[in-house]
Formats: structure tokens, sequence, C-alpha cells
């Protein structure tokens, strides 16, 4: 379980979130949605710590992961398992090296067991026979299924997503949620996605928090959505005249 | 701003050191630098310091053609030049070239593509995991260079002295070994010491906070070499005002 309260961050004088809290269960997928620049990535980012937020506070499971010395940060850190909007592989490792840095970097079991678990998270995202490939060789769409093996590799007890479906056609978007989805009720994680993807929303969606103009303005879940009376989230709901149309049939 | 920038190197230069990661991750990434910035620049040192050299042998040759003057000093120039300054120094401002913008520009790359937040994400100190092999293998290698740079300024030197006639072998083999100091080449090795230390430290100080997506990277490798290069030319007046 994570726990965002009053989190508030400006930069450069504008203010990017605005007292932000909410509450992301554990074995749920939980998504951040908004439309373009309305802070999401920052809450995001401020929730695994790459952004500091002026005020408030993120708690992993009562941990308050702001204030926590280095080695706790360090502890819940190895916790985490982070998915980019750009799958963030390292250029010069093959696909196998990719997923295998964290175990090299943090665990002591022998090569061969670190090859197993490898390949074990290779077939769970459904990629086999790429270990010797570099990221530059693979599509977008095998890159984010690399990025979701990594990030699941150490076993986290938290996944974060930024965009995951950006720059992916529809069947894979699908793919990479319904993986995300799998994945979440397998390992029972605490999964936070952020997305604008409405598709992703009324797949996926067991907690929604709607963010506009860096404040929350609404949060339920997906069947509750389309039921919203807030006025911002309708005009980013229904921006697309098949959820107008979904919504007219009832 | 210049203040703020300085306070923030220094900041990352800590960073380098405080919560470092196991030994033993670090040992293959230093060899993997150590070949990046050592072996691969060993061809474009060898053509910049025996060029050097030969240039410093004409030039000098030509400047003391007089009965006054014995032959064998061409060899007494030439020899302090390069060791002392043209060896460390032009051989550090080549590197800052070829180094500094490699080192820029691949974490400037890193950081774009969020790799470096990657990093940061796992627990790992990324800027130690990333920057301090390469200021280690720097340190290894850059000593190295500038030693094949001294050796092959003298060569080039006397290529361009000897074969063409100006002086004789012996009188220029002389003149190298006349009054030989071994503080000079101390004091070359100090000065490559240092511009190891500053050329990949500004370099990867200016590729980790790079910003502004593709554009951001080859300002920050525009930056990391112009930095670097004032830089070297600062701590070499230091360093020749220190020891000399």
């Amino acid at each position: 379980m994570i726990e965002v309260i009053n989190i508030n961050k400006t930069f450069n004088g504008k203010k990017v979130l605005e007292n932000v809290s909410g509450l992301f269960a554990k074995g749920k997928t939980n998504l951040i949605i908004g439309a373009s620049g309305t802070g999401k990535s920052v809450l995001l980012k401020t929730i695994v710590g790459l952004i500091e937020p002026d005020t408030g506070s993120v708690e992993y499971d009562k941990r308050d992961f702001i204030k926590a010395d280095e080695d706790t940060r360090r502890e819940i850190r190895r916790e985490m398992g982070m998915l980019f909007q750009g799958s963030a592989l390292f250029d010069s490792k093959n696909v196998q090296e990719n997923v295998m840095f964290p175990l090299e970097m943090f665990t002591n079991t022998s090569k061969s067991d670190k090859l197993d678990r490898v390949n074990y998270c290779l077939q769970r995202v459904g990629l086999e026979n790429v270990n010797n490939l570099l990221p530059s060789q693979i599509s977008g769409g095998m890159q984010k299924r690399v990025g979701i093996a990594r990030a699941i590799v150490m076993n986290p007890k938290y996944l974060f997503c930024d965009e995951p479906n950006s720059g992916l056609d529809p069947q894979t978007s699908i793919r990479i949620d319904n993986l995300i989805s799998d994945i979440t009720e397998e390992f029972s994680t605490t999964t936070i996605v952020v997305t604008h993807d409405m598709n992703s929303v009324m797949t996926i969606g067991e907690y929604i928090m709607f963010i506009y103009k860096g404040k929350k303005l609404w949060e339920g879940n997906k069947e509750m959505i389309l039921d919203s009376d807030v006025a911002e989230l309708n005009d980013f709901i229904f921006a697309n005249n098949l959820m107008k149309e979904l919504k007219d049939r009832g | 701003m210049i203040l703020n920038g300085i306070g923030k190197y220094f900041i990352f230069l800590g960073k380098l050191f405080t919560n470092r990661e196991k030994p033993k991750v670090y040992f293959s990434l230093i060899i993997d630098e150590c070949i990046l910035i050592g072996l691969d620049s060993v061809f474009i040192v060898a053509i910049v310091s025996t060029f050097i050299g030969a240039v410093s042998g004409v030039q000098t040759s030509h400047n003391l053609i007089s009965p006054l003057v014995p032959l064998y000093v061409v060899g007494v120039i030439v020899r302090d030049m390069t060791i002392l300054e043209l060896a460390p120094t032009i051989t550090c401002i080549v590197l800052a070239g070829k180094v500094g913008s490699s080192i820029a520009g691949g974490l400037g790359t890193m950081r774009i593509q969020e790799q470096i937040d990657a990093l940061e994400v796992m627990g790992i100190n990324s800027a130690s995991y990333l920057v301090l092999p390469k200021v280690l293998a720097a340190l290894i290698m850059f000593p190295m260079l500038v030693t094949l740079a001294g050796f092959l300024s003298l060569c080039g030197g006397y290529a361009s002295t000897v074969f063409t006639g100006i002086i004789t072998s012996y009188d220029y083999v002389y003149g190298i070994r006349f009054q030989f100091e071994g503080y000079n080449v101390f004091i070359a090795l100090v000065k490559s010491f240092v511009f190891a230390f500053v050329i990949t430290s500004i370099s990867a100080f200016k590729g980790y906070y790079t910003t502004g997506g593709t554009l951001g990277v080859g300002q920050a490798s525009t930056n990391a070499v112009t930095n670097s290069c004032i830089g070297v030319l600062l701590a070499d007046y230091f360093i020749a005002q220190l020891l000399l």
C-alpha cells in the first residue's frame, strides 16, 4: 500500500502539484490519469523519489519515504520496479543483461539461478529467444516488455509504469495493459500506472485518480468514471467520440 | 549563477564517493573504461605528440641557427618543451575533446532516455556507479598516455631534425640527455593526474545534468569540452606555480 499525503510541488514559481493525497492499494492496478502537462508524471516521480516534494509525504506500507534516511530509502527502492515511458533500457547491454542487471547488483545467487530467473521473467512477458539482442534491435513493444521483465525480476512489492502505452499500436497496448494487470494480481504488487489512454482506464483501472492542473479532482474506479459529474473529467474522457457513443448507449 | 554551478559541481563530486556500490561492481567497469579512455586514445595521442615533437624540433632549429649556439641545444629545448608542457598539456587538451565529449554525450543520452532515473529507482547511486569508474580509469590511463606522448614527441623531434640533416643523431641524443632532470617527468605525471580528474569530472558533471533532449546532449558535450579545456589550462598554471 502506498499513501501520498498533501503533496505540493512548485517549479520556478509555478505550482505543479497542489495538496495531492491518495491511497494506492496493494494487489490493485491504480491509475493516475489526466491530460498532458497536468502533473501526473511529476506525481509519479515524486512517489518514487526522483523528485523531492516541497511539502507532504509518501508512505510505503507506513514507512515515510520522504523523511527516511538514505539506507531506508535504498531499502524501499529495492522493493520497487519501474517501467519508464521510453523503457530506459541500457543501450550497451543486451536484453538478458538488462533484465539480469538488478540481480547482478543486489543478489549473490549463482549465475545459473540468475539466468533461470531472467528467462522466467522474459517468458512471463511473452519474450523468448531475444536474450542476445540489443535494445536497438527490438521493437518498441518488445522494449516495453523487456522493461517490465526488468521491473519484476526482483519480485517488487511496488510496480510503477509511466505511460506504458505511449508510442504503441492498439493491440500491443492492450497486451501491455493486460500484462501489467496480470502481474499485479499474480504477485500482489501495489501498482501505479500513469496514463492518458482511455482504453487502459476502462480495461485495468481498479482505482483511478484524475489530476487536473496539479490538483486531484476525482477518484474512483472504471465503473464509476462514466457517471462522474466533474466537468473537467468528462471533458477529458469524452474528448474521444467513441467514448461519447459508449456513454450514450448506456 | 557561476557560484551555483561550482557549488553543484562539488556536491556532485561528493556523491561520487558516498553510498558507493560493492567494490567488485566497479572492477569490471574500470577495466571497460580503461579500454575506452586509454587504449582507444592511443592512436590520436601518438599522432598528435609525434607531430608536436617534430614541429618543435624544426622550429627550434630554425630559430637557433647560429655558430654561437651548439647544435645539441635543439635536443635540450625539444626535451624540456615536450616533457614539461607540450606532452601533458596538449595531450590532455586533445583528450578533453575526445574523452570529455564522449563522457558528456554518453551520460547526457542516458539522462534524457531516463536510464539514470532507472538506476536511481533501483536504489543505485547513479553518479557513483556511472562516473567513479571513468574518473579512476582516467587516473590510471592518462599518466600512461602522457608518458607515451612524451616519448613519441622526442622521437618526432629526432625524426624531423636528424632525418632532414639539420643536426646529427649524436647531437640530438646528447641534447635530450644533457642536464636531464627527473623532476620534470614528475611534474608531467602530476599534471596528467590532475588533468585526468579535471577532464573526467567536469565532463561527467555536464553530461549527468543534461536537460533539454537531444539538443541538450549536444550542448552538454560542447560545454564539457570547453570547460574541461579551461580547467586544464587553469590547473596547468597553478601546478607550474606550485611545483617549479
